[in-house]
């Protein structure tokens, strides 16, 4: 039996998920919508990965998680790695292009860029405050365009003339787009410019400062936006490198991460008939009222957080924890 | 001679003790503890304030009602180097709109350079007040923020490295509550000192060449744990040095400006405002002396240390320092501060290794 490693990353659109064997071959990847429920696009996505593995020649040893909804989906699959998305990202890309200079991650509600130097992170920055250069802002701007976001690459590249709009911010952005419109610029000329604001904001607000060396990849669900990828290259200069997987990148390190822990844990695939539920406590020992989340699988509770101090804290029998 | 006032001053990092002695002690009038920093205060001085402030002065603001309703009748504002300095007038005009019925002190009417300025704002709060017990509670006062001050530096350097969680804590806790209670020069060098004792004796387990990390930037939030976040908690706990130089103590009384201009020369000439010139100062320092990480703090909005950022950028490109941004408004979720500081302790943590 040969050991395997599951990697999952869970963001805030997308869930992501992925095996790997011991040398970092993948054995099964999947891509699916969270749809603001992260419990049941894991159960979902650990369903199909299962469906995509030979469980007789296989078997999953290591269980890592990262994205925004690692610590809770870690909590409920016992993983033995929890990764943030940074370093996650890092490791998966540094495995497949050990070269990489720059990273260029723009995901559904966050972007980030990470430098790299001789295989290790020299530096990192994240979007805080503007969803100008994300996912999101593209999605809900081809949707008030009437476009699939699929569609909305390759209808940029026919623009010869992009129009100019304001990438400073979200609002700013919608409102230039939406006179341009109306006073009668073409479509893909707007979409091509969507994405060169896109990029501006990304360059100004999460690239700031940060000195820019080639090789560049490009990941995260904006990468597979052709038109994204071409004002990157005009921009930088550069040519961008977008792997086919750069979907799962983040799934991919966290998987690696899994696999390079000391140690080693049991999976069992078959999570579809647990019930995990979560609920929302309000502590009420003091004004701040944290909101202390106990995560309960089969009606047990097997972990607790939220709390701010120690007045707060709900402790899981020591028998009952699961990790 | 007893004022008939009940003043109050909001939370800010652990320095109302500090003001409760001046009060209790030097002009002689009663003290309001204001209730602990809350989500709820924050609440109250978001729903209150114009929505451009900085964050401090919507802490102020909320710290202020909610300080008026635990009984005081009477408010200081100490005022600051930037914008900070004219919140007084707004914070008390808003308290008046909202009909509250206070008597307002604001310091920033005073000027440093005539200490007798000083005299006529305490003078306000109690008119029949005794000069030279002021001027001694004063000099009582500034040795009482130093203590903590001091004891605060060693916490923030071991905590990380602590044997049995929570040891420095409760030290740091009962520390506190001790200082309370000192009236005299006599009691404040015994308290201290039993402190400072007790900490060093802690057990703790420190690698020889642990992670060092060094915190920079605007004064109220880097000195306000809960406006923070409890970074620093949220760092050491990883297992690190941190250091900050910006205290109250060293802003006010270890301060050279003109040295401290001439040491940043290079990449700064002209003086920013507020705490900029420190910050730069302070990341130049620990770049030169090897740190492994800076991080800086800010309000959202704050215009000096959005100005002071390009210099550091330099400073980290120079120094090859990595130095990561914060900057904090009223969102009170701890997830994407916390998935910073986790990318940033892996990053230098492996920066660390290969440097070997």
């Amino acid at each position: 039996m040969k050991k395997a490693y599951l990697g999952i990353d869970i963001g805030s659109i997308s869930t992501k998920g992925i095996i790997i064997d011991e040398d970092n071959s993948i054995l099964a990847s999947m891509y699916l919508w969270t749809e603001g429920n992260p419990i049941d696009a894991v159960k979902k996505l650990i369903h199909i990965l299962k469906e995509q593995i030979n469980l007789e020649a296989y078997k999953v040893v290591g269980v890592g998680t990262t994205g925004s909804a690692r610590k809770l989906i870690g909590t409920i699959l016992g993983a033995n790695t929890i990764k943030n998305e940074i370093t996650a990202h890092a490791i998966g890309t540094l495995s497949l292009y050990p070269d990489v200079r720059t990273i260029f991650e723009i995901g559904g509600q966050d972007s980030k860029i990470i430098l790299i130097d001789d295989g290790i992170v020299i530096d990192y920055a994240m979007n805080t405050l503007c969803a100008a250069g994300t996912g999101s802002f593209l999605s809900s701007q081809s949707k008030r365009l009437g476009l699939e976001v699929e569609e909305f690459g390759p209808l940029a590249l026919k623009s010869k003339n992009p129009t100019n709009i304001a990438a400073r911010c979200t609002v700013f952005a919608e409102s230039d787009l939406v006179h341009k419109a109306q006073i009668g610029h073409k479509k893909e000329d707007i979409v091509a410019g969507l994405c060169k604001a896109v990029v501006t904001n990304y360059l100004n607000n999460v690239g700031k400062g940060k000195k820019i060396y080639a090789p560049i990849v490009f990941q995260g669900g904006v990468s597979k936006n052709i038109g994204v990828i071409k004002a990157f290259e005009n921009a930088t200069g550069e040519k961008i490198i977008v792997d086919e997987n750069s979907h799962l990148m983040g799934a991919l390190g966290v998987a690696i991460l899994a696999k390079d822990s000391d140690e080693e844990i049991e999976f069992n695939f078959d999570i579809e008939d647990i019930t995990f539920e979560t609920k929302g406590i309000e502590c009420k020992r003091c004004a701040n009222n944290c909101e202390i989340i106990c995560i309960y699988k089969d009606k047990e509770l097997i972990d607790s957080w939220g709390n701010k101090c120690d007045n707060g804290a709900i402790k899981v029998r020591k028998r009952e924890k699961v990790h | 001679m007893k004022a008939n006032c009940k003043i109050s001053f909001p939370r800010f990092g652990n320095y109302n003790i500090a003001i409760e002695i001046l009060m209790k002690l030097g002009l002689e009038c009663d003290y309001i503890d204001a209730p602990l920093t809350t989500k709820k205060t924050l609440e109250i001085g978001t729903k209150y304030s114009p929505d451009f402030v900085c964050t401090p002065f919507k802490y102020q603001l909320g710290g202020y009602i909610e300080a008026i309703e635990a009984g005081a009748n009477t408010l200081i504002q100490v005022g600051g180097p930037c914008r900070l300095g004219y919140y007084g007038e707004l914070h008390e005009q808003i308290l008046k709109d909202l009909g509250y019925d206070v008597k307002f002190i604001n310091m920033a009417e005073a000027d440093f350079a005539k200490p007798l300025t000083f005299y006529n704002e305490f003078k306000k709060i109690n008119p029949k007040l005794n000069l030279k017990k002021v001027t001694s509670t004063l000099l009582l006062v500034v040795k009482i923020v130093d203590a903590i001050d001091k004891i605060e530096d060693f916490i923030r350097q071991n905590i990380g490295f602590e044997k049995n969680e929570g040891d420095f804590d409760l030290l740091h806790r009962e520390f506190l509550a001790e200082l309370r209670t000192v009236r005299t020069k006599k009691e404040l060098n015994q308290t201290y000192k039993k402190y400072y004792t007790r900490l060093k004796n802690v057990e703790t387990n420190k690698p020889t060449h642990p992670l060092q990390v060094g915190l920079i930037g605007e004064y109220y939030t880097i000195m306000d744990p809960y406006s923070n976040h409890y970074i620093e908690k949220e760092l050491a706990k990883k297992g690190m040095i941190i250091k900050r130089w910006m205290n109250i103590t060293n802003s006010f009384f270890n301060a050279p400006e003109q040295e401290i201009k001439k040491s940043i020369k290079d990449y700064a000439k002209y003086d920013m405002g507020a705490t900029s010139m420190y910050t730069v100062k302070c990341a130049l320092d620990y770049a030169k002396d090897g740190f492994d990480g800076i991080i800086h703090i800010k309000s959202f909005g704050c215009t000096p240390e959005i100005d002071a950022m390009p210099v550091l950028q330099r400073i980290s490109e120079d120094y090859k320092i990595p130095i990561i941004y914060f900057s904090f408004d009223s969102q009170t979720s701890d997830v994407g501060i916390n998935t910073r500081i986790e990318a940033f302790h892996d990053m230098i943590i492996m920066r660390k290794e290969k440097k070997k």
